[in-house]
């Protein structure tokens, strides 16, 4: 089965390495997967978009057609992909930086305290692994355990144990969203 | 015995490259750790390279080709080899033209705006058959264009960017392992042909990234380039030995070369006002690829069964047919008869392959990221044998599989 997963933000919310991480945790996972991406020339602030394809079978086209999961942190980035998603796709945005409320299609959207939860633990760098906990608790696109070694060979040392305690939070607010929502919930 | 030098006054202070073995091999594998990686092309192609037993690399930077050379700048120096950011790209083609000349398996990347730039020295490298790899990760043009963004526009650049009559090599991968895979078979084929070997990716494929497996030292046939097999007085380093590719001695190794972009003879020695001398030399260096263009070219056939009338035909390249495989597969699944010629080796032209395919359908449609390129290779194949229809996109954005599936169901186009 293939599953197409978009992130959407501006350019330096970390959301490319988020799908890199993604990607090679899916790797771990024994599946098959690509990650591509758009950027601007600016390194920060412009749009930028990240989009991941996983599947047992070998991958053919690289770019998703329409997504099973949007995420999006930032504004811009949700208006302009949140029709651009499957009957019944799962949306995740961060309640703080994306307005969903009027959200247009069928399927569950939840909204989730990603960056907050990352000030809380002291660095707003971490958002996009609070994020990848999320998002991995609530699609179990891949297992929980090769997606946090991936996040592991993807940060710099120096913040490792942030990242983990990042990851086991985002995959807190995960659970206890889904709990809340239920699958297919509003 | 003295020692010789190939200019008298400049001292010879370099050691020849020494051969590639499976030792060097190993010590690539151990650094680079895991035998499953999650990565980009473009550093693919550095993985590639390193794996290939290249020593020296040499270039600009420029988006979206920097990340092989960020790679190979920090690992290339850990295997004994040199990597060197010079002040543009027509100096980085020059620079891996010296490099081969001691021996060393050579490589640089840029994007269009640096392969125009090198187009002077690729003629130079293409007239003095200097082996060497260089990668134009393509980029939408022209000019500056989208620099963030892929296409596939230098495709007849790569094959006539230089002035005057020479052939050489240019291959298309289409995933992230074969950009790992084709660096290889790129330098095998420069050092086997002694031309210079374009690898064209783009954009998208070099900013990618999918899972790669490295391979195995028995797994990759290194090629080297032939060496004389006469003493260093009977050596004539341009003359024909019936294989159209004369032997190399490498500079330091005692052999007088002398290597000219000017019309030469055998000896190396400019000859420019002699006809027969002209001729002899750019036959020779055009006959050296076409003759063995049967060796050279891959393709990836897929082929419905039999002969049925009302088939049509695609014929793409490089990452547009990631787009034709989905295309494809969903196409037969409601019923229709579709063939795919995939292109692996865009020069020298496969054109018996297309002509083949020609011969099978009533049309044979041509995606690309460009506004019609190998479209007009594939037209002269077919030579009238089947209508053949450009598909065409510029932008940045790869053909989506809809595209492709409504120009193959439109009738008649």
């Amino acid at each position: 089965m293939r599953t197409e997963i978009r992130f959407v933000a501006f350019g330096g919310q970390g959301i490319i390495l988020a799908g890199v991480i993604l990607g090679e945790g899916a790797i771990n996972d024994g599946k098959n997967a690509v990650q591509t991406q758009s950027y601007g020339p600016e390194s920060r602030g412009g749009a930028a978009r990240s989009e991941v394809i996983i599947a047992d079978e070998e991958i053919d086209y690289p770019m998703v057609i329409k997504a099973d999961c949007l995420v999006a942190l930032s504004q811009p980035g949700y208006d302009r992909y949140s029709t651009e998603i499957k009957p019944g796709a799962t949306v995740i945005v961060d309640e703080d930086l994306v307005d969903a409320t009027e959200h247009p299609a069928a399927g569950a959207c939840y909204r989730l305290p990603f960056t907050k939860t990352a000030d809380k633990l002291g660095n707003r760098i971490v958002t996009n692994i609070v994020m990848l906990g999320s998002v991995c608790s609530i699609t179990k696109v891949i297992n929980e355990e090769s997606l946090l070694k991936a996040v592991k060979t993807n940060v710099p040392e120096k913040f490792l144990d942030l990242n983990i305690k990042a990851f086991a939070e985002g995959c807190k607010i995960g659970l206890r969203a889904l709990g809340q929502e239920g699958p297919g919930g509003k | 015995m003295k020692q010789q030098t190939a200019s008298p006054g400049i001292k010879a202070r370099h050691k020849p490259a020494r051969p590639f073995t499976a030792e060097d091999f190993a010590r690539v594998r151990r650094i680079l750790r895991r035998k499953v990686l999650f990565t980009q092309g473009d550093i693919a192609v550095g993985y590639g390279a390193l794996l290939a037993g290249c020593r020296f690399f040499a270039g600009y930077p420029i988006t979206p080709a920097t990340e092989t050379a960020e790679i190979l700048s920090r690992l290339l120096p850990r295997v004994g080899g040199t990597c060197i950011q010079m002040e543009d790209e027509i100096a980085s083609v020059g620079a891996i033209i010296g490099a081969s000349w001691v021996g060393a398996r050579a490589m640089t990347t840029t994007s269009g705006p640096g392969f125009s730039l090198m187009q002077e020295n690729i003629g130079y490298a293409a007239m003095t058959e200097t082996p060497c790899v260089i990668v134009d990760v393509q980029r939408s043009g022209p000019s500056t264009g989208q620099p963030t963004e892929g296409a596939q526009g230098d495709i007849m650049q790569a094959k006539w960017g230089s002035h005057g009559d020479y052939e050489l090599i240019a291959l298309s991968p289409s995933t992230v392992q074969e950009c790992l895979d084709l660096t290889i078979e790129a330098f095998n084929l420069a050092e086997a042909y002694r031309v210079p070997v374009i690898l064209l990716t783009d954009g998208i494929i070099g900013h990618m990234r999918e899972k790669i497996v490295l391979p195995e030292f028995e797994e990759v046939n290194i090629i080297r380039r032939k060496g004389p097999t006469r003493p260093p007085k009977e050596y004539q380093p341009f003359i024909d030995d019936g294989t159209k590719i004369p032997e190399m001695a490498i500079f330091g190794t005692g052999y007088h070369t002398y290597i000219t972009g000017l019309t030469h003879t055998e000896s190396g020695y400019p000859s420019t006002d002699n006809q027969p001398d002209h001729h002899r030399l750019v036959r020779r260096l055009c006959d050296k690829i076409r003759n063995n263009a049967e060796k050279i070219i891959r393709v990836q056939r897929d082929f419905g069964e039999g002969r049925t009338d009302n088939v049509t035909g695609i014929v793409s390249y490089g990452v547009t047919s990631r787009s034709v495989y989905y295309a494809v597969k969903t196409l037969r699944q409601a019923g229709m008869k579709i063939d795919h010629l995939r292109i692996i080796t865009n020069w020298p032209f496969p054109e018996k392959e297309v002509a083949q395919l020609a011969e099978r359908t009533t049309k044979i449609i041509v995606p690309e990221l460009n506004l019609g390129q190998v479209y007009h290779c594939v037209r002269e194949a077919a030579a009238g044998r089947c209508q053949v229809v450009p598909l065409g996109k510029t932008g940045g954005e790869m053909h989506t599989p809809q595209e492709i599936i409504e120009t193959v169901q439109r009738k008649g186009c």
